[in-house]
Parts: C-alpha cells; structure tokens; sequence
C-alpha cells in the first residue's frame, strides 16, 4: 500500500507540470481549435531560459534563506516572459495567417514550428541531456512510508496557485470574459467590440507563460533536460487536456494530474513499467478520443447540420 | 493529341534515363542514395493516398515502414530460422502493413481531423516503442541483423545497390499507375468527397468506414513494400529508424510537392531526398575542406523540415508542383471569409481536408 | 397505398431542448409535400432524422413500410432518399461532375479491385455514370459548368447542382431544405419548374421552404410546425388561413420587433 501512495505523490508531481503544459494546450484550442503542436516545445524553452538566466546570475548549485525565494521568483518569471512571447511571436507570425485556412494547415505548420523550435534549442545546447542546477534544497519528509520531497510540494504547490491564478483571471477580469467570449463565438465577441487578435494573442501569451513556468518546475524537478524534452510531455499534456475536455480550463488540471497518476502507477505496477509507460499514456489518449472524445468535464452534442 | 503525345514521350525519355542511369553513373554510393530516395518515393506515394486523396492526416505513417521492415527483418533472417523470399515477402508484408493500416486506422474513424491526426501520432509512437520493448523477438535496441539477401534467378543482390534501385523503380512505377488509376475511380471520387464534406458523402451512400480503411490499407501497403527494399538493402533494421521525424519527412515531402498530385509527390519526395542524404552531408564535407570544422548542416535536417512545413503552409500551401484542385482550395479559403466561416461552422466531425 | 414516408411520433430531445414533440405524417407516394414554419421549429431536424444523421429519441420512420430505425446515413440514402442541404454542402473543390458522378456512389459497381486496375467492366460503368452526370446537369441547366468546381458556382447554381447530384443515385425520396433560399425571383422560377420536372421522373419530394408563394405554388400538403410541434396539416390554401399558424407567423415577427 506504501508503494501505492508513493506512487501516488510521484504522479500527483508529475501530473502538476503535465497540467500546467495542458492548459496552454487547453486555452489555444478552446480559442482557435488548433493543436499546438510547439507548446510542448515552448515549455522545454523555458527550461532552458530559467537555466540561462541561473546561469546569468551565477547560480548552479542550492540556495538558502530569503535569496532562495528571489532566485526562483526571478527564473519563474522570466522563464514566463519569454515562453509567453515566444507564444505571441509564433501565433503572430504564422498562425494568424492560417486562421481562415483549411483547417489542417494550422496543424501541420504547428508541426514544422516545432521541429524548428526543437533543432533551434539543439544548436543552442546541444543534442545531450543538459543538468539543471540543483536550486532548492531538498528536504523530505516521511508519511508513514511515503516520502514527500520538499520539490514535489513545490510542483504540485506552483502548480495549484498558477491554476488558480488562471480561473480568477479568466472568470473574474474583463479581458478573461473576453476571452471566454472569442472562444464560444468569434464573431459575436467581435460584434461586441473585442479585438480578437489582441485576445487571441493574450490566450497565447498566459498559454505559453504557464508552460515557461512548467519549464522551470521541471527542470528543477527532474534535474535535467535536453532538446527533446517537449515532446513527450507535450503529447501527454495534451492527452491531459483531451482527458479532462479540451477547451476546459478545470479539465486540463483534473487531466493533468490523471495522467501523471496513469503514469506512476503504470511505471509501478505494469513489469517493465517505464518502457511501456508512453504506450499506457497514448492508449488512455485513444481510448478516450474514441469512447468520450469531449472528455471527463466536457459535454458533447451532436454537430449541427 | 500532341499534348498527350509530349507527355508520354517525356514519360519515356525518363524512363529510359532513370534504367540506364546505374550504366551512366557507377558510382555506387550515388545509385545507392538513388534506392533511398526510391524507398522514400514509395513511401510518399503511399501517405499521398491517405493524406492527399482522402485527406486523413496521418502523423504516425513510420509506423508502416517499421511494420514493413521488421515483417522481413522476422520472416527473412536467421532470427526465428524462416527464411522467405524477399519477392514474396514484398506480398506479405504490404499485407501485413495493410492489415495493421487497418488495425490502427479502425480507432480513429469517428474522429475529426486534428483529433485524428494525434491519434495515429500516438501509434507512431507506439509500434516502434513496442519493437524495442520486445526484446526477446526483435533484440531491442540492436535491432536485427544480417538479413536474407535477395537474389533473382539463382542470383544474389550481393552489396551492390543496383539490383535494388531497379527494384525500387518497378515498385514505384506500378505505384503511380495503381495511385493514378485509384484517383479517377469510384472509390476515389469517394475519398474526395470525404475530404471535402464527410457528412455529405455519407449521404451519397458512401460508406465511409469501408473508405477510410481502404484508404489506409492501401497507403500502408506502399510502405509495407518500402519496409521491406530497405530493410534488405540496408541488411539491418533498428527500432530508431522509424521516429516521428521519419512520419514528418514523408509529410514535408508531401507538402513540398503538392499534397493529392502524384507526380509533385514524386518530386517533392526526390527533392528533400536529394537535400537530406546528399546536399547537406556534401556541403558540410565542403566546408570541412575549407577549414570550416565546426560547421555541420546535416544538424539542421529538423530546421530544414519545419521550415518547409512552415513555409510551404503560409505562403505556397499547394506545394511546389499542386493540383489544380488542392490550388484552389488553400487560395480561395484565404482570401474567401465566408468559406472560412463555413468551414468553421462545419469543423465538427467533417472529415479533415488540409 | 403505403406510404412514401410515415414519421410516427417521433420525438427529438437536444440536452434540455425538446426539439420535436411527437410528430406524426406522412408523405404519399408521387407528391409533392411541403414543410414549413418559424425559425428554429424543427424543420431541419425532421430531415436529420429522416437521413440518419440523429436518432430520434422515440418514434419511428419507415420509407415504404420499411423502418429506418438504427440504419446509418449512408445505408440510408442506398434505400433512395436523397436531400439537399440548407446550406449547400457540395464537394467544393470537385467539379461540378464529379459531384454529380459521386451522387451515383451508391448504385455503383466497382469494388476495390476494378478500381485499382481498371477493368473493363469499371471502364463501362465510369462512361456510363459520366454519361448520366452529363444528362442530369444538361436536366437542372448546368450543362455548361461541367468542369467548374462546385465552389466557383454562383449560388443559385450551387443549389441546383445539389439537386443534380441527389438525382444522381435515382432516389425515390427528394428532400430539399429551403431550396429557393437565397435565389432572385427568376431563379424561383425555373427551380419551380425544376421541381416539377423531377415529381414528372417519378420522384415523390418533401420540401421546407419559408418561401410562401413556392409553397402554394407546387404543393400539395403543407405541414406547419411549430416548436416542434404540427400546429396545421392540409392543403396549401386552407393552411394558409389557419388561425394557429398566422399566429405562429405573426407571434413571432412581434418577439423580433
Ligand atoms: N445538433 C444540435 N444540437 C443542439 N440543438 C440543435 C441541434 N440541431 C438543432 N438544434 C436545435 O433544435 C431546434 C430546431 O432546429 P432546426 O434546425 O430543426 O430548425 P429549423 O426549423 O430548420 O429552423 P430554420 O428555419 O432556422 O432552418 C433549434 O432550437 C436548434 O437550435
Ligand atoms: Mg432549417
């Protein structure tokens, strides 16, 4: 049963960052219906940002006391910024030009902004693993049996206040309604005087910031990256999204922290687990686009004709 | 009909060329990179069926090649002591690939596009991950070695590439004559409509279940028979052939030539072909020669795909050489919102068109 | 007589919106039977759930006697009804043929075979069915658009292909949704004589359609519905002075105003 809740708290951590990548993947095509494909590589960007800006700073090993809260403030926050215009860059230069256009080419060029984003970030560091500074000391403390780290509590922490952030923000702020708004009917919010490219842009920006401060918490959670990083975990923050029904901001942390928890639990307990764990993760993705294709919080009715 | 008549002699000027091409050239290493980017034809004429004529975007297509080439690397080695012919398992495992095009496509019928799409990225993902994991069959990450080499009439290939580039210029020419005759068709009317108005089509009577499996039965067919001419040819087969990027080439080679128009598909695939395994490695070798150590642009292969996706969608989306059709479309969508529009209001459920 | 077409309280619920209320009539064979009502009464729906593109939640629809009950849409449409759209989904980027060649889909031979290797015998059925295409668009006045796309029509050509290409698969049943919407009054005109010359091939039609003087002009019976609901049933001129249905008309221009 320990090795149970371990695997628990071990998914519950995972699931944090998977549900702050499946929000961007969640809000983008709650607005636009598009696949982001690049998301999942906008978050390892900002892994590699924050470490840039550790670096700049001169920061590469654990740090204490009040400066611990500054230093992280700091790479969190600038991971976001620039994983936020990033976002906005991408979506002004090539996807708002496709946004009238039959619907896959938004997809494929998503595709090709992510193979550029992957080899840019390849020639910037390198086709290896690269080590994330160890900045948060890591004390852990044991439950009857089930340790808890200090990071995982700070993952799933992170990860808890920025979603609240988001909900305050997008049901309690003009610019949230507007957002709402461009996502149910887009011409309707702009007969209402919303400037849909300022409000598409502002999805990208929020989408792509939560996923710079996914990157942060990953790398300090795992200690590592490498160019590639984004591609996975983007595909299973968007198996989150579609978990939880895309377009659901609710539903991308319910899915994001399933799945971290499908995947725990399926490292444990399936023989061989970490091998198999993707192919668990991709067939909970098909099970269910096909049995409950508008997911756990969505609701689906019959398209109109 | 001199139109015609230009067109078959230019058909036959190439023909001829590309069978006396080994005698002209006999630099191995060139008629080898022709094999290559034959395979590579083949596989682009296969994912054209499932993309360009029935407009099912699928991201997972290196799943059938893996298929294709470890049906030989299985049933043509000294793995499990079976040794098939090589012509006949160019049989077996189009049909193997075919089977599992039906397999894999079957969960994905009822879904849009988009959601389409990922799904069978997903299986792209998961049939090469499920080859390594099965190491007791398939040796994991060594992959299987030493194939059956192919011989014709008592005759080994041998490790010339030759045998093999004729062998893939028959595949492809009957490849484009069963992709052209599909296209003017009964059942390629039928891809097209699902393409361009799911729902509509089903009120034609078309069954489109029945479609989409063709669809992807027969374009995993073409790659069954690409698996198994490089398998044999390269004499290897490894689990980290058959990457996402492998699925995202034969998609660029697509887009680049014109995604539904069999001879810009040709093009597009011998074009990027030619740049992968030829201009860049070259062109590095260059700037090596000049003193220029640090420089490599075989690393900036993933640049140069995305780039093509990226460009050939914002400002060439019919590709270098399109169909009068696909033209139409990107162009007139773009400039015409209320298509747009209709397109938006039919997103749901319609079947993809890109 | 059976029946072209009996709905037998047939009921569709959307989430929370009762849609259609029970509704029961029929269609007789050869005639031409029109639907019409206000805005969002249902009229739409009925063709969905005649095609197979909902399921009604209760009731039943059989086609001469025989019940549509959990058949898909295109089993559907192989039984010999064929429809057109209110707003027109043609294959827009095919040729006005192939759109036309892809309505004969259903009653053709082909297998996977003849179409990878071109049979002789799929040779003599593409000329044939591309022989028809031709007589049908030549039969709705499009001879001359053969090879332009469906999109590039102009709308009210757009509307009449639609047609061709339901005629294509020689249906018993036409259902046209608002088939004069958006046409100048010359085109009502010729698409009123259109719908004449197809009852004339033997094809029974149902149609929706907000435009009154079509209505009185080539039906038969008018169904009026409103909120899901038959409000009125009979012929054209004694519909037409029903109090419930001015009414329902009228009522509803007064919520707009
Ligand atoms: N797929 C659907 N999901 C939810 N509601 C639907 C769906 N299809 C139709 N409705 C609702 O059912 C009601 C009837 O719609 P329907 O399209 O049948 O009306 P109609 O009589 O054809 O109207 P119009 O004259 O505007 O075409 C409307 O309130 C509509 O919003
Ligand atoms: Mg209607």
């Amino acid at each position: 049963m320990e090795i149970f809740f371990q695997q628990v708290v071990n998914g519950l951590s995972l699931g944090g960052i998977y549900a702050l990548i499946a929000l961007g993947y969640t809000m983008v095509y709650g607005i636009i219906e598009l696949i982001n494909f690049a998301h999942g590589d906008v978050y390892t960007l900002g892994t590699f940002f924050s470490l840039a800006i550790l670096s700049a700073i001169g920061v590469s090993g654990e740090v204490h006391g009040p400066a611990l809260i500054g230093i992280v403030a700091l790479a969190v926050l600038s991971a976001m910024l620039l994983c936020g215009v990033t976002g906005v860059l991408i979506e002004r230069l090539a996807y708002r030009r496709l946004r009238n256009a039959p619907r896959l080419a938004p997809l494929i060029t998503a595709i090709g902004m992510s193979f550029i984003l992957e080899n840019v970030m390849q020639l910037w560091r390198g086709p290896s693993p690269v080590p994330f500074p160890q900045v948060i000391p890591n004390p852990s403390a044991s439950f009857g049996g089930v340790v808890v780290s200090a990071k995982q509590v700070l993952v799933v922490g992170l990860a808890v206040v920025m979603m609240a952030a988001l909900q305050v923000f997008i049901y309690n702020t003009k610019l949230g309604k507007a957002m709402r708004a461009t996502a149910q009917d887009r011409d309707a919010a702009q007969l209402m005087g919303i400037n849909i490219n300022t409000t598409i842009a502002l999805t990208f920006l929020i989408g792509s910031a939560l996923a710079g401060a996914a990157g942060f918490v990953s790398g300090v959670y795992y200690g590592t990256t490498w160019f590639f990083n984004g591609f996975e975990a983007g595909l299973k923050a968007f198996t989150a999204a579609v978990l939880g029904g895309i377009g659901n901001v609710a539903g991308a942390m319910l899915g994001g922290f399933l799945i971290g928890l499908v995947e725990a639990v399926a490292t444990q307990y399936i023989p061989g687990g970490a091998q198999w764990s993707n192919v668990v993760v991709f067939s909970v993705l098909v099970l269910v686009l096909i049995f409950r294709p508008s997911g756990l919080l969505g609701e689906s009715l019959p398209e109109k004709v | 009909m001199p139109a015609r008549r230009r067109a078959a002699v230019t058909i036959i000027a190439i023909g001829v060329a590309l069978l006396a091409f080994p005698f002209v050239d006999r630099n191995n290493a060139q008629i080898d990179f022709m094999a290559n980017a034959g395979a590579f034809i083949l596989l682009a004429l296969g994912l054209n069926i499932v993309v360009g004529f029935a407009g099912l975007l699928d991201l997972g297509y290196a799943a059938f090649f893996a298929i294709g080439s470890y049906s030989y690397a299985m049933l043509a080695s000294q793995q499990f002591g079976i040794h098939i012919p090589f012509w006949v398992m160019l049989f077996v495992a189009s049909g193997i690939a075919a089977i599992f095009g039906i397999l894999l496509g079957a969960p994905t019928l009822r879904l849009r596009g988009d959601y389409l799409a990922i799904v069978t990225l997903g299986f792209g993902e998961i049939v090469p991950q499920t080859f390594l994991n099965l190491e007791k069959y398939t040796n994991g990450p060594n992959g299987i070695s030493s194939l059956d080499q192919p011989s014709l009439f008592g005759k080994a290939f041998g490790f010339s590439a030759t045998p093999y580039y004729y062998v893939t210029l028959v595949l492809i020419a009957l490849g484009i004559v069963v992709a052209s005759n599909l296209q003017n068709s009964r059942l390629g009317r039928a891809w097209m409509a699902i393409r361009e108005d799911e729902l509509a089509a089903r009120h034609m009577g078309i069954n489109t279940t029945a479609a989409k499996l063709s669809a992807f039965a027969l374009g995993a067919s073409f790659s069954g028979l690409a698996g198994v001419v490089y398998a044999a040819k390269l004499n290897l087969v490894s689990p980290d052939e058959f990457q996402f990027n492998v699925s995202v080439l034969v998609l660029s080679m697509l887009v680049l030539g014109g995604m539904g128009n069999i001879a810009g598909v040709i093009i597009g695939s011998f074009v990027l072909s030619f740049i992968n395994s030829f201009l860049l490695p070259q062109s590095t070798s260059l700037a090596h020669a000049a003193g220029l150590v640090n420089l490599d642009f075989t690393n900036y292969r993933f640049m140069l795909y995305g780039v093509i996706l990226v460009l050939m969608m914002l400002f060439r989306p019919e590709g270098l050489i399109p169909s009068r059709q696909r033209k139409a479309e990107f162009h007139e969508a773009l400039s015409d919102p209320t298509l747009a529009a209709q397109e938006q209001a039919e997103y749901s459920g319609a079947a993809a068109a890109p | 007589m059976t029946p072209m077409l009996r709905l037998s309280e047939v009921r569709k619920v959307f989430g929370g919106l009762v849609a259609l209320n029970d509704l029961s009539f029929e269609v007789a064979p050869g005639s031409i039977v029109a639907m019409i009502g206000p805005n969002g009464a249902g009229k739409s729906t009925v063709f969905n759930l005649i095609t197979g593109v909902y399921q009604p939640t209760h009731g039943s629809i059989d086609l001469e006697g025989r019940s549509l009950r959990g058949l898909d849409t295109a089993a559907i449409a192989s039984l010999g009804i064929a429809r057109t759209f209110q707003n027109v989904r043609l294959f827009a980027f095919m040729s006005a043929r192939d759109n036309v060649m892809t309505g004969r889909h259903a009653r053709m031979r082909a297998n996977l075979v003849d179409s990878l290797l071109h049979t002789p015998a799929q040779r003599a059925e593409e000329k044939s069915v591309r022989e028809r295409a031709r007589e049908l668009l030549r039969f709705v006045g499009l001879e001359r658009e053969a090879d332009s796309y469906a999109r590039n029509l102009p709308y009210g050509s757009q509307r009449r292909l639609e047609i061709a290409r339901g005629l294509a698969g020689d249906p018993k049943l036409l259902l046209l949704d608002e088939p004069a919407a958006g046409m100048n009054p010359k085109e009502k005109e010729s698409l009123i004589d259109l719908i004449g010359r197809i009852r004339a091939r033997g094809v029974t039609i149902f149609l929706i359609e907000h435009d009154m003087q079509l209505v009185m002009n080539v039906s038969e019976r008018v169904t009026v519905l409103d909120h899901g609901e038959k409000i009125a049933e009979g012929a054209p001129e004694v519909v037409r002075r029903d109090e419930r249905v001015i009414e329902a008309y009228l009522g509803r221009a007064d919520g707009a105003a």
